[in-house]
């Protein structure tokens, strides 16, 4: 077993060596211009790009002309987003969105807003879960578009998707999800899942950075949008600039190998997962599940441990890379505001770990994990003050704490 | 963020954790800080009511690697003191000493507000005490 173990596979994942086999001849032998028709690089570049776009459509449900390439999903939100708000001006202003999204999709909104466009921020339950009915409310006939993402970054909580769109489409609304954590991790069908636009990113899913793209429906309905990136016209003049043909391989060949393993991997992952869960809970008191473990990705686990600050766990797990919700990860001293959502109290924020597993862990390195980890929460405990007045039965949310 | 050796000395080998009996009038208690702001330290002081120095002094910390060294640092430099002595120590004297960044300057100022708040405790305590000579039978 080699250290440090990577479990942070929600903030990106290594590419496959075989990814990289199918990526590499797009570098120097074939490295020709997707968009030039008259010669032999063009069109080699050209076939690479159509297969890639193939193999993405294949994984879910869609066909390839509804592929259009970005450089990654936040790109891919931005267009979705801005395209629609901007194509159906006409129609209305008003777009439902969810607090618990990434913020490529918040501050996109948010910037809409500061434009004339009414945006609501839907709450969450304290599983991370929509109200289905909170969003059947929030429906006004200005409405045009939902943006709702399918599973949730730092939670892995998966969102009733395919109700969702069932919501928009009797209402004549259009629904955008942004995929990313969920594309080849379970699986997903455009169509069952009445989805409209889709966010795409092939780092998350074994493939390179810098590539992404988005899902845009042909037809019932026929989604338009408005360009973001005006040039030359690329992909159906949706997204102008030329096409990254080695990124785009390297793509394609992830979503192929994501469709391929993804029933005997989802088995394995969550084997690894539960099996990192319960020994958790076993070696430690206190330790809590933040979302729903019923609608979630089979690789991820998101736990709080009581009475320890994050930032202070990772620094004492320095060989096993993970997130923390806690406010010290970040430079804001705010703890993250997926958790806050949830509802959980800040100090439960400030003691959470976002473990996502991925498809080079081995079960090995899961048991040097948990083992770690136990080690660590239980010499942190014996520093922590609030764990000392916990086990003296003193009731924390009693206490009235000295503020600056 | 790259932690300074200091730091992580302190956070791999906390110096003086612990509890002292803080229902003792010897002790100072200074408790700082709030969960939800994902910092709070414990500081306590066992000073020698004859030469007002300051023999023992333990600390508990719930918050990140900085505020652990921040806390376990003003122990040691606690100990040995006058109260008086004690209440010089500033918040940029633990900055320059562990290296800290502008990001974990709270920390410094949370272990000084916790000497202080254990002193003003200490304090509290003394003046309540009737010396037992002048106790009236």
């Amino acid at each position: 077993m080699k250290l440090p173990i990577y479990l942070d596979n929600h903030a990106t994942t290594r590419v496959d060596p075989r990814v990289v086999d199918a990526m590499l001849p797009y570098f120097t032998e074939h490295f020709g211009n997707a968009a030039s028709r008259n010669h032999e690089f063009g069109w080699e570049a050209e076939q690479a790009v159509d297969k890639g776009r193939k193999q993405i459509a294949d994984l879910i449900g869609a066909t390839p002309k509804e592929i259009i390439f970005t450089s990654g999903a936040t790109e891919s939100d931005n267009l979705a987003i801005k395209g629609v708000a901007e194509m159906y001006a006409e129609k209305g202003n008003h777009i439902i969105t969810v607090v618990t999204e990434h913020k490529a999709v918040l501050d996109t909104c948010k910037k809409l807003e500061k434009n004339g466009y009414r945006i609501t921020y839907l709450p969450v339950m304290g599983d991370g879960l929509i109200d289905l009915d909170m969003l059947k409310e929030a429906f006004t006939d200005k409405t045009i578009l939902v943006s709702i993402m399918y599973a949730n970054n730092e939670l892995g909580v998966i969102q009733p998707i395919r109700e969702i769109g069932k919501l928009c489409r009797e209402r004549g609304v259009l629904f955008h999800t942004d995929g990313v954590q969920a594309i080849g991790k379970v699986p997903i069908n455009v169509n069952a899942d009445n989805i409209d636009m889709m966010s795409i990113s092939a780092h998350k899913m074994y493939g390179p950075k810098g590539v992404g793209a988005l899902y845009v429906r042909r037809r019932n309905p026929r989604v338009q949008i408005t360009a973001q990136i005006d040039g030359g016209g690329h992909e159906r003049g949706m997204r102008s600039g030329t096409l990254n043909v080695p990124g785009i391989v390297g793509l394609g060949e992830a979503c192929e190998l994501c469709g391929r393993e993804m029933e005997t991997e989802t088995v394995r992952l969550r084997y690894l997962r539960d099996k990192l869960r319960a020994k958790l809970e076993a070696g430690l008191d206190e330790v809590y599940i933040n979302g729903s473990m019923e609608h979630r990705l089979p690789h991820n686990l998101n736990m709080s441990f009581a009475y320890v600050e994050g930032e202070s766990l990772l620094m004492g797990i320095n060989d096993i890379a993970v997130s923390s919700g806690s406010a010290c990860t970040s430079a804001t001293l705010e703890p993250s505001y997926v958790l806050k959502a949830l509802g959980v109290g800040d100090d439960i924020a400030h003691s959470s770990i976002r473990f996502g597993i991925g498809r080079f862990n081995t079960e090995e390195e899961i048991d040097y994990v948990a083992a770690k980890l136990i080690d660590v929460v239980n010499k942190l405990r014996e520093l922590s003050p609030l764990y000392e007045m916990a086990k003296e039965g003193i009731d924390l949310s009693t206490v009235s704490w000295a503020h600056d | 963020m790259a932690y300074s050796d200091k730091v992580l000395d302190h956070y791999n080998n906390p110096r003086n954790v612990g509890s002292l009996d803080k229902s003792s009038p010897s002790v100072g208690t200074g408790m700082v800080g709030a969960p939800e702001c994902g910092d709070v330290m414990k500081l306590q002081i066992r000073v020698n009511d004859e030469s007002g120095i300051i023999e023992e002094a333990k600390f508990k910390t719930f918050g990140c690697g900085s505020a652990i060294a921040s806390s376990s640092l003003a122990t040691e430099w606690l100990k040995g003191k006058t109260v008086d002595q004690a209440l010089e120590i500033k918040n940029t004297d633990i900055v320059n000493e562990l290296s800290l960044p502008p990001v974990k300057i709270h920390c410094s100022v949370l272990a000084e507000d916790a000497i202080k708040a254990a002193i003003g405790d200490y304090r509290a305590k003394q003046s309540k005490q009737v010396p037992a000579a002048h106790a009236v039978v």
